[in-house]
């Protein structure tokens, strides 16, 4: 479970996130919808402390994460925007590196990584040097890794990014055998159908703040719209920056 | 296994499948020092034998004015060459036809006769390197030709020699064998911190600048390891690139010094598994000095191309001790080796003087240079804490 209570963060001038609070449950999908430059990322990055936020806090299962970062990552599985791999190595090479930073023994990494081989239908590619795969393939790989020590909460910063059809299918289905097994799933997006596909619950945010939160239905149902479309552009006061 | 360690293992394995990594850090860096100077040897070396051994051919205008002093000159391995065409030793010389000419003239025998001076004329343009060691050699030959000529005279009016030799000069040259070869090999510490700086640099770029490029650092740093350990690991990877390259840059040397015909040229470079071990010793805290200020440096670049740029430009750093000590020679103090860089210059060239390191010196560069290395990794992590470090975009 993650909780976010009056997140506030400012480069300069710029008042990146200000004051976002929600709640992401175990046990279901949870996406972060706004458009570009509305502050996704830059929450994201809060709650899997690579920044520290200015003001406010974040629980991960009741531990604060800006006072143990350390024990908080620990219960996260993280897809960052950045999601290079080392094409040096191979998947498997690059999985268990972060396996091993997990502290994981090597009898516990071997069976669970092939298991994420097998779900993720990348066993073709398990020894093949990460040089040369295909944005399908990289984030594939980038979700093993992120997902290699069983974390009960994930975090997935535009996961849809780049990604065909096929690919995007498959990301989909596997998110949800995730919601499934019980974990907390919380993923931005600048894309409505993504969206309105996989979510039990959606905060919008938009210029920093979150101007909505509510089951897809509930959000139909206060905008009174026909459409998650255009009750996302009524919440958010204009359809720039967002996706279809 | 601890989080440093599987950081390190994970640089080290990467890092030796790039093979512009090995070729740089492991092949081209350690090597270029020796085989240059190989080649400088073999130049120096050839000259020398050409300077002693060669024949030494000169025009002579007037040879029968002086019969005996060109059979003496001809024992010596003057080859005569005929006059220079157009008669004139002057304008050959300023038309560079040739670069030395001996001219006896006519009244040489009349003088040489009456036991008068005799003189001969050299002709030459001093402007003109090609002509000092021709020069050189045929006027040793005149001058010891003079020598004995005027013994022989003093002998026959029953005269000592030694009369016209009222002070006697003798060169007590106090450079062995090994200190000479010192002059020679004075640019050998910087050659060892030149290895050690190619061999450490591009993983200090890859591991920082270029994991920010590929996208890999942010990923990397959600991992539940703090940042001063994922730092430590990939600075343990750059120093032991580093040390591997020097190893590599020592043995190499001590081949050279080996199999070329250092005999020959009077120097001796004898590098055992003394000088070795201390060298290794002297350079270990300043290929962690170096491989911190790398990492530094390659920190604030936003990518692997300026992160290069700027690491070029902290090689010009190492030179100046180098330059320092080949242009002012300064006598070695204890503070200095306090200082990074001067301590390993002075400590090493004492090394291949053959002489034995004070163990005060010893010390005092590793402390000197331990405590700058603790510095600069201390500031690298703070640079490592910083939040921006992590941003890709």
């Amino acid at each position: 479970m993650i909780e976010v209570k009056g997140l506030v963060k400012t480069f300069g001038t710029v008042q990146a996130v200000n004051g976002v609070t929600f709640r992401a449950a175990d046990g279901e999908i949870t996406g972060l919808l706004g458009p570009n430059g509305a502050g996704k990322t830059t929450t994201l990055r809060m709650l899997y402390t690579l920044m520290r936020p200015d003001a406010g806090s974040v629980h991960l299962d009741g531990i604060d994460a800006v006072a143990e970062p350390l024990a908080a990552r620990l219960r996260l599985g993280v897809l960052p925007d950045a999601r290079g791999l080392y094409k040096r190595l191979t998947a498997r090479e690059n999985i268990t590196y972060f396996a091993r930073l997990h502290g994981m023994t090597a009898e516990r990494q071997k069976p669970r990584i092939d298991a994420l081989l097998e779900i993720l239908g990348m066993r073709d590619i398990a020894d093949r040097r990460a040089e040369g795969f295909s944005q399908g393939q990289r984030v594939k790989v980038a979700l093993a890794r992120a997902l290699v020590h069983d974390p009960k909460n994930l975090i997935l910063d535009e996961p849809g990014n780049g990604l065909d059809v096929m690919a995007t299918r498959a990301l989909r289905d596997f998110l949800r055998v995730l919601r499934s097994e019980g974990r907390c799933v919380l993923f931005s997006s600048h894309i409505m159908q993504e969206v309105a596909a996989l979510c039990d619950r959606v905060v919008v945010i938009a210029k920093g703040r979150v101007v909505a939160i509510g089951t897809p239905q509930e959000l139909l149902e206060r905008t009174a719209s026909d459409t998650l479309e255009d009750a996302f552009v009524h919440l958010i006061g204009t359809d720039e920056g967002l996706a279809a | 296994m601890h989080a440093a360690l599987t950081v390190f293992f994970k640089e080290v394995i990467e890092n030796l499948r790039d093979r512009r990594t090995v070729l740089n850090a492991l092949i081209t860096g350690p090597l270029i020092g020796p085989i240059l100077f190989a080649l400088l040897l073999g130049v120096q070396l050839r000259q020398q034998i050409e300077q002693a051994e060669k024949p030494l051919p000169i025009p002579v205008i007037g040879v029968r004015n002086a019969p005996n002093l060109i059979a003496y000159l001809r024992a010596q391995g003057l080859v005569v060459k005929p006059p220079p065409q157009g008669g004139s030793a002057q304008v050959a010389v300023r038309e560079q036809r040739t670069s030395l000419v001996l001219v006896i003239p006519k009244r040489f025998a009349k003088a040489w006769a009456k036991g008068e001076p005799a003189g001969v004329e050299l002709v030459y343009d001093s402007s003109r390197r090609a002509s000092a060691t021709p020069l050189r050699r045929l006027r040793e030959m005149l001058r010891q030709y003079a020598s004995i000529t005027a013994a022989q005279r003093m002998l026959v009016r029953g005269l000592s020699p030694t009369l016209a030799r009222p002070v006697v000069v003798e060169r007590r040259d106090q450079a062995t064998a090994q200190s000479r070869s010192a002059l020679v090999f004075s640019i050998l510490p910087y050659f060892f911190v030149l290895t050690v700086f190619l061999g450490g640099m591009y993983l200090a770029i890859d591991t920082t600048a270029g994991e920010r490029e590929r996208q890999s650092l942010e990923p990397l740093l959600a991992n539940p390891v703090a940042r001063n350990t994922i730092l430590a690991g990939k600075l343990m990877a750059t120093t032991a690139f580093a040390l591997v390259s020097l190893c590599l840059s020592i043995l190499a040397f001590s081949l050279v010094g080996r199999f070329m015909p250092m005999q020959q040229l009077n120097i001796v470079l004898q590098l055992g598994p003394y000088f070795a071990a201390i060298t290794l010793l002297l350079m270990l805290p300043l290929t962690v000095l170096l491989a911190a200020l790398q990492t530094l440096v390659a920190a604030f670049a936003k990518s692997y191309r300026e992160a290069q740029t700027y690491l070029s430009l902290l090689m010009i750093i190492p030179v100046i001790p180098s330059l320092l000590l080949a242009f002012m020679p300064l006598k070695a103090a204890t503070w200095m080796y306090l200082v990074p860089l001067l301590g390993q210059q002075l400590g090493i060239m004492t090394l291949v003087r053959g002489d034995v390191l004070s163990p005060q010196s010893i010390a005092a560069s590793l402390l000197g240079t331990s405590v700058t290395a603790a510095l600069a990794w201390l500031a690298t992590a703070w640079v490592y804490r910083s939040e921006r470090l992590a941003i890709s975009a």
